[in-house]
This record gives structure tokens, C-alpha cells and sequence, in this order.
């Protein structure tokens, strides 16, 4: 059951949206929500659509694997739904029920937003599902590196980050391991009120912190015998360069984002 | 006799319906002896763990039935805790379980699940803690400062503590020095021999296995392959290492001799019996040459 989380699972692949550049990829993620929260009108969504329906296609991830992100989102949306369509009071009155009044405008105001939502996890999914977490982090650090003259401890951040998801599955896998040794013990942490719950949850939680940071402890030992010293003259395994593709998946964004604008500014 | 815990057709099948889908375990008949003590051998991957988590309902059988005394222990799925009473599980490393400030909490804790009176509790914590060797000084202490060796017999003690009329190890002596690997077992035998209780123990060591245990179990690729005592079982010397496994290493010089045509018993997996083996057909061959 604990293995059951796929939020921003990376899929392996190799197709033209796995090959971009990881910094390419984060910045047309950003270029993406820019866009997508100016878009205001039926042929911009239709356009923003129309890019996303794309890239899921050029990435070979599936439909299905998208739209089984959105469900953990699915409780937002419908929350978001509901709000816009019992609060927004603008445009002609549709229904009239009791105390429940609901408008043209509403209805119109409650699709457009629940559009946005889906278009905004889905896009920035699709991004973790072709970058796998190291990749990730490396272009995440390389485009902070300005920040490094600030005194801003990107590397450590994006070290902190790398080490963090690396971690994720191991701790995943241990704690099953020892809510079956406490279970053996004739430990319950499925009955109970909150309180017992909570409390059932110390012989879980004792032992995993333990693990934590003596796996913390052994991994320093590690990396400080192979002469980690944090930033400062380290070089690379994976180097990361832009290729032709990269230039034009980013001119092509930025042409959309420009689209977009103009769309807006005319009012179409 | 009738087995106090066996196995009819158990199967086990990880993320059915998947791409991942995985046979675990297929048709599995096991079955363990009130007193014995029983050895379970397999390499990693071949799924004498999932075995053994079957044993006391830690994982529910795809199909077929895990017996306890007679009864289907998924009989009654809500009274599979009293089933876990009595049917002990050690786990491999179980030094990182320990959670409680005092060892003498931390060996209470199965007992108090069991909701055992104040006095009983008491009881069984000391008696569990002097058979598997820990003093009374240390109950006291935070599990936490206690060497590895001591802190596995802590939570071996925690198992011990329930009473369990089965108790299964998993790789009890991991990790541990060739002193501290002798001593656990020898606690082990004790436990078996002053309480009568089984004893399952599992591992993937031939040479260290065959020294305690009465009747041995091959696990390999999900099936049960070969059982018997570890003299029959080791007669099948190639067939296990071609599962990965290496017979003991006396018994392989005694088949080693065999092929030479030298007619040691086959069969012997400890030095002692190796050396009376060898020493008698000196005498025989001794006599008869001069």
C-alpha cells in the first residue's frame, strides 16, 4: 500500500520530450503557467490545450498515466467547481432552487477554472514524469547559479534535494519492514481513536527516526571519504548542454507565451 | 504427530494484475513439528521470507491455507493477533526495532499487547531476558547503549516474552562475530530445550544451519525442492549448488573423497562426525593392507 505513491514518478523513456535539456524543460514549464494564467478566452485555452495534448503525445507517457495524477488533485478541483458555481453571481440566472441560485456566468467561471487546474498539474507532471529526480535537481541548480554570488547556498539546497528523493523509497521500504516487526508484536495501529492511533504510532516512528539519522550519519562518512567538499571546484559526471532541440523547444514556447498575449491584449 | 503449524498448497503472487506481477510462492505444503527444531535455507530472492510471513499471518496466501494446531488461521481474520502470540517472528536485524527508553519496557511490549496482568508481565519480561542471557542490570538501560549483540538478544527476548509455542528467526546471527553467531544459537537450542518450544530457523548458510537444526527445508524459486535431515539433504550436493547453495564444507570433502572411491559417509556435515568417519575406514583399510 505504501508503494502505491506515484506523485511526480518519473517514467523512463527516451523520446524528444525525455532527450530535451532538464533546464529547457523547467523553464517551458514556467513559460507554460505563465501562459496558462493569461490565457482568458475560448482560442487560448484551445491553443493551451492543443500544446498540451502535444507534448503528452511527443512524450509517450500515456493519457492514462496523466490523468491518474489528476486524481490526487481531484478533491481541489471539484472543491474549486462547486465554489464558482454556487458564489459567482455574474451573467443570466439558470437555476433557481431554494437558496441556490446559479448563473451563466458561474458555470462559465467554474469550467474555466477546473480547465486551469487540470492544464496546471498535468503540465507540470508531465514534467516529472520524463525528468528523473537527479536530472531535476542538477538543472534546478544550474539556473540558480546566479544566485550562488548572493551567498545563497544553491548547491547545498539542490545536494539536500537530490539526497531527499534518493532517500524516499529506501525509508518507504523500511518502514514496512519494521510496522511488520512491531505487527508481529501483537502491535495494532489500525483500530483505535485518534489518540490510540497516535500513540500506536511510537514504536513506528522511534526506530525510523533512528534509521534516519544513522543512515544520515553513515552517508556523510561516505561522501566525505571520497572527498565531497561541498561546492567549490567540483565537476561533473553528466554535463549538461543544449542541444539544437533545445532552442527550438524554447522558441516555440516562447512563440505560444507571445500568442497568448496578443490574444489577450486584442481580446479575442 | 500431528504438525502444529503447516502449509497446504500456499501461493503467493506480489501486485497481481500488474506489470510487476511476481509468483512468490507455488503450492507450498510445509509442515513443523511440535519441538523440533526446523531449518529453513534458501538464497535471497527465493522467497523464504514470504514463507515465513505467511507462518503467522503478517501476509494473507493468494491461495491455499496457513494451519495453526489444526485450524485455518484465516478462519477468524480479526483474531489473527492471537495467532501472532503464538506464533513468534523474529525478524532479520530486529536490533532496529527497538523504540521504548528501557529495554525492560521494550521486552514488555509484546506482553502488554496481550493484555497480561502487571505481575505476569513482570515475570516473563526476566524470565525472557535470563534465557537469552541479558542480566538484570541491564533492564534498566536504554537499549540504545547496548553493543549489537546485546541489543539483538533485547529484541529476541521482546518475541520470547509472548511465549510463543513457534518461534521463527530470521538470519538470527546476520552480522554478528563467529563468538556472538555461537552464543545466539546456543541461547536458541535453550529456549528450545527448556521450553519445549519449535523452533524455525531461517538462513542461507548450510555450515552454520546444520550444527542445530533436526530437519531442514529447501527454499528455491517459490517451491520447497528437497526436506529431510541435513545429512539427506546435503546429498544432493550439485543440485544445490545449482540453486546457489553451497553444502557444507566437510561434506564437500567427504564427497569430494567419495568420487576418489574412498566409501566415507557422504551424509557427515560436521567436523566431528567427519573426523570418526574418516578415523574408522583408516582402521578397516589399516587392517586389511597390513
Amino acid at each position: 500500500m505504501l508503494k502505491d505513491i506515484t506523485l511526480g514518478q518519473y517514467f523512463p523513456g527516451d523520446s524528444i520530450v525525455h532527450r530535451l535539456d532538464p533546464r529547457t524543460k523547467l523553464i517551458l514549464v514556467v513559460v507554460y503557467i505563465v501562459a496558462l494564467f493569461n490565457a482568458g478566452n475560448v482560442v487560448s485555452y484551445a491553443l493551451m490545450l492543443f500544446v498540451l495534448f502535444s507534448c503528452i503525445a511527443l512524450s509517450h507517457v500515456g493519457l492514462k498515466a496523466v490523468f491518474k495524477g489528476l486524481r490526487t488533485v481531484f478533491i481541489i478541483i471539484l472543491i474549486t467547481a462547486l465554489l464558482n458555481i454556487f458564489y459567482n453571481t455574474t451573467g443570466t440566472l439558470l437555476v433557481q432552487f431554494w437558496r441556490i441560485r446559479i448563473f451563466t456566468g458561474g458555470i462559465a467561471m467554474a469550467v474555466k477554472m477546473v480547465l486551469r487546474i487540470m492544464m496546471l498539474i498535468s503540465g507540470t507532471f508531465l514534467l516529472t514524469y520524463t525528468t528523473s529526480p537527479i536530472q531535476l535537481t542538477d538543472a534546478i541548480e544550474r539556473l540558480c547559479g546566479p544566485l550562488k554570488k548572493l551567498h545563497l547556498p544553491i548547491h547545498e539546497l539542490a545536494m539536500m534535494m537530490s539526497i531527499a528523493l534518493r532517500f524516499i523509497p529506501t525509508l518507504i521500504e523500511e518502514t514496512d519492514k519494521i510496522m511488520s516487526a512491531q505487527k508481529a508484536r501483537g502491535a495494532d495501529f489500525e483500530t483505535g481513536n485518534l489518540i490510540q492511533k497516535a500513540r500506536a504510532l511510537m514504536p513506528l516512528l522511534v526506530p525510523l527516526f533512528v534509521s534516519a539519522f544513522r543512515r544520515a550519519e553513515e552517508l556523510a562518512t561516505a561522501m566525505e571519504c571520497r572527498c565531497y567538499h561541498g561546492d567549490s571546484g567540483r565537476t561533473r559526471m553528466k554535463q549538461l548542454t543544449y542541444a539544437p532541440r533545445d532552442f527550438v523547444a524554447l522558441a516555440l514556447g516562447f512563440v505560444v507565451l507571445a500568442a497568448v498575449f496578443v490574444l489577450k491584449h486584442f481580446g479575442l | 504427530m500431528e504438525p502444529i503449524l503447516e502449509t497446504r498448497a500456499l501461493s503467493h503472487v506480489y501486485s497481481v494484475g500488474t506489470p510487476f506481477e511476481h509468483i512468490a510462492l507455488n503450492q507450498v505444503d510445509f509442515r513443523a513439528y511440535p519441538g523440533e527444531i526446523l531449518g529453513i535455507i534458501g538464497h535471497t530472492g527465493s522467497g523464504k521470507s514470504t514463507l515465513i510471513q505467511h507462518l503467522n499471518g503478517l501476509l494473507r496466501p493468494t491461495s491455499g491455507q496457513v494451519c495453526f494446531a489444526g485450524r485455518d488461521i484465516w478462519a477468524e481474520p480479526k483474531k489473527i493477533r492471537d495467532v501472532r502470540f503464538q506464533v513468534g517472528l523474529v525478524f532479520q536485524y530486529p536490533e532496529y526495532q527497538l523504540f521504548e527508553e528501557t529495554v525492560y519496557k521494550d521486552i514488555a511490549f509484546g506482553p502488554t499487547n496481550m493484555k497480561l496482568s502487571a505481575r505476569e508481565i513482570d515475570e516473563r519480561v526476566r524470565a525472557s531476558a535470563a534465557l537469552v542471557g541479558l542480566g538484570d542490570e541491564v533492564l534498566e538501560q536504554s537499549p540504545f547503549e547496548l553493543s549489537g549483540g546485546q541489543k539483538r538478544r533485547v529484541a529476541i527476548a521482546g518475541v520470547v516474552a509472548m511465549d510463543p509455542k513457534v518461534l521463527i528467526l530470521d538470519e538470527p546471527t546476520a552480522g554478528l562475530d563467529p563468538r556472538g553467531r555461537d552464543a545466539i544459537l546456543e541461547e536458541i537450542s535453550q529456549i528450545n530445550r527448556q521450553r519445549g518450544t519449535t523452533i524455525i530457523l531461517v538462513s542461507h548458510s548450510m555450515d552454520e544451519i546444520a550444527r542445530v537444526v533436526d530437519r531442514l527445508y529447501v527454499v528455491n524459486d517459490g517451491t520447497l525442492p528437497f526436506e529431510g535431515t541435513p545429512g539427506e539433504v546435503f546429498l544432493h550436493g550439485e543440485a544445490l549448488s545449482a540453486m546457489g547453495l553451497n553444502i557444507p564444507q566437510v561434506t564437500q570433502v567427504a564427497q569430494a573423497l567419495n568420487r576418489l572411491g574412498v566409501p566415507v559417509n557422504p551424509a557427515v556435515y560436521t567436523m566431528e562426525d567427519a573426523v570418526r568417519a574418516i578415523l574408522a575406514l583408516r582402521g578397516k583399510g589399516g587392517a586389511a593392507s597390513c
